[in-house]
């Protein structure tokens, strides 16, 4: 144990997720010995993130105004709202450049076993947005796990009757790698999933 | 394959020891208590990741040493395979694959293949059905890794979908109504759909070992009855194609809904059925002696033991405590069924109790020591 605001600083960083107590007290030692200006800026950084950052008021990511900045391109289409679990998928597929529709941010899945159902999501708000008759593919890209399934299931079977498109991302092999080296499970899906050429 | 080698550091009574095998037939002798058991349990720890005696790793560590360590070389088809494992209670598991340390435990899975058979196994026969359900999964991964995924999928669904009849149950009983069921049709249609590929896999897999448990039966009880194996579930159909059992099971799930909401709990699928074991047409369970139900849990390792074989993986065989419980007649029965193995290892603590035809390597356990003899 430390004394005073080095013991907190530990405490504090300590209760971050990913950091253990090791990582915590060595990153505490490393602000304490690093330049003042360089820890005024990530103070500043961190007060910031707090009084700045909200959620889109349409599709729910992370944003400094109304609407997130992908809501606002006007160079983005409508036609298409790909429904993803968390903020970080978003930057996920934005990487890829193949999707020039726009978002919207559920904000987990359906997990009983957590207490989280539907109404816990931003599902109520999605299905406003289909309401408007613009949106003709709605592309359900949960993660691939029993959770993530079961909130693709219950949107489709919600979705379906108002006559949209409604797709799946396609799970399967990772490319550019081996095929000895992908796991079972995986690979095992893959051979489920295969397709005729 | 067959184990060449088995080294042992801090395991249960020995602070070091090493045994060297050959393939073929092994006997271990001495008498009780002196540490037979304790070397195939670490053979089975090294191919399951699990003790076939103990639910905690624990005891398997020697009194006063921090961690236990099992080296075992394996040769299959030829090429020879290290493989240890460290036991260390309270963290996880370190592996090591060749010389080269493994991301995960579980990646030494398969590295050596064993079926072994134990006095505990009698539970088999006696015990609840979740031992029989888990005798049949853990033989289907054996045959077919990719049902890991399947099993714990369909486990994943049937926790989900339990937690939210839970959910609604007792805010029911707190409130008097209510409680969200609005996602239970995607439940239940996750639920048949993982549930219907276990059911299919385990009808195809029962199958596939009746002839396999009928035949080893008739060996180790002399033509004392036949003895067969069947699948049972609550939702009796002669389908056996997914895409059917699927259907059945969602049927089931709808016909059964309001007593399940009423008890908060999944009551169809295959989480809930059985292996049914008979003796010409009565069930073992109840009916059968102590002999008889012995007779039949080892024809059913045998059983598991020889499929895996017809099907081209040829494991190690482990016999812990087998013949002690056997006349003459049915040592000599068992010794011929078991005989031609790649590598089959005995216990037992008088050395005359094993036939001749499985004189192979002897080796003298004492206390803490093991010598070839």
């Amino acid at each position: 144990m430390y004394e005073g605001a080095i013991q907190d600083l530990i405490d504090e960083l300590g209760r971050l997720p990913g950091v253990g107590p090791k990582s915590a007290q060595r990153i505490a030692f490393h602000v304490l010995a690093a330049d003042p200006t360089d820890v005024k800026r990530l103070a500043a950084a961190l007060h910031r993130v707090k009084d700045l950052v909200r959620f889109c008021t349409t599709c729910f990511n992370v944003a400094e105004s109304e609407q997130c900045r992908i809501c606002r391109d006007p160079r983005r289409h409508d036609e298409a709202i790909c429904v993803v679990e968390e903020p970080k998928d978003v930057v996920a597929i934005e990487k890829t450049g193949e999707f020039r529709g726009r978002y919207h941010v559920l904000g987990g899945a359906i997990n009983p076993l957590e207490g989280v159902g539907p109404d816990n999501l931003k599902i109520r708000e999605l299905m406003a947005r289909l309401s408007s008759g613009e949106v003709k593919e709605l592309i359900l890209a949960t993660d691939p796990n029993t959770e993530g399934e079961a909130t693709a299931t219950y949107l489709a079977l919600l979705v379906k009757p108002m006559g949209l498109r409604v797709t799946r991302l396609a799970s399967g092999l990772p490319v550019g790698g081996d095929l000895e080296y992908a796991d079972e499970v995986t690979l095992g899906r893959a051979f489920e999933g295969r397709r005729v050429l | 394959m067959y184990v060449r080698r088995l080294e042992l550091v801090d395991f249960r009574s020995y602070p070091r020891v090493v045994v060297e095998f050959e393939p073929g037939p092994g006997v271990f002798v001495g008498s009780n208590g002196v540490g037979k058991t304790n070397l195939v349990e670490a053979l089975g720890y090294v191919a399951t990741l699990s003790s076939h005696r103990v639910s905690t790793d624990a005891p398997l560590v020697r009194i006063g040493a921090q961690r236990a360590v099992v080296r075992c070389a394996v040769v299959h088809e030829g090429r020879e395979l290290l493989v240890e494992l460290q036991i260390e209670p309270g963290k996880a598991n370190k592996a090591r694959l060749g010389r080269a340390p493994t991301t995960r435990p579980r990646d030494i899975l398969g590295a050596l293949r064993l079926v072994l058979f134990a006095p505990e196994d009698l539970s088999l026969v006696r015990g609840e059905p979740e031992g029989r359900r888990r005798f049949l999964d853990d033989l289907l991964v054996a045959r077919q890794p990719r049902f890991a995924a399947v099993r714990s999928d369909y486990e994943r669904v049937l926790k989900q979908r339990n937690a939210l009849l839970r959910t609604a149950y007792l805010t029911r009983r707190v409130k008097g109504s209510g409680g969200d069921l609005s996602t239970l049709d995607v439940w239940d249609a996750h639920l048949a759909e993982h549930g219907s590929r276990l059911w299919a896999a385990r009808l195809e897999l029962t199958a596939a070992l009746a002839p396999h448990v009928e035949r080893a039966y008739d060996a180790v009880a002399a033509g004392k009855g036949t003895a067969r194996v069947r699948y049972h579930s609550r939702n009796e159909t002669t389908e056996t194609a997914p895409q059917e059992l699927e259907k059945v099971l969602a049927e089931a799930l709808k016909n059964g809904r309001p007593q399940e909401v009423e008890r908060g709990v999944t009551l169809a699928g295959p989480h809930r059925d059985d292996l049914s074991l008979l003796l010409g047409e009565m069930p073992v369970k109840g009916y059968a002696s102590h002999g008889e139900s012995w007779s039949f849990a080892l024809a059913m390792k045998l059983a598991a033991y020889e499929l895996l074989r017809a099907e081209g993986i040829e494991p190690v065989l482990v016999l812990d405590d087998v013949f002690a419980e056997l006349d003459a007649g049915r040592r000599e029965r068992l010794a011929d069924l078991v005989g031609g193995a790649e590598q089959v290892l005995v216990t037992c603590a008088v050395d005359a109790d094993v036939p001749a035809r499985l004189r192979g390597a002897r080796y003298a356990v004492r206390e803490g020591e093991v010598e070839h003899g």
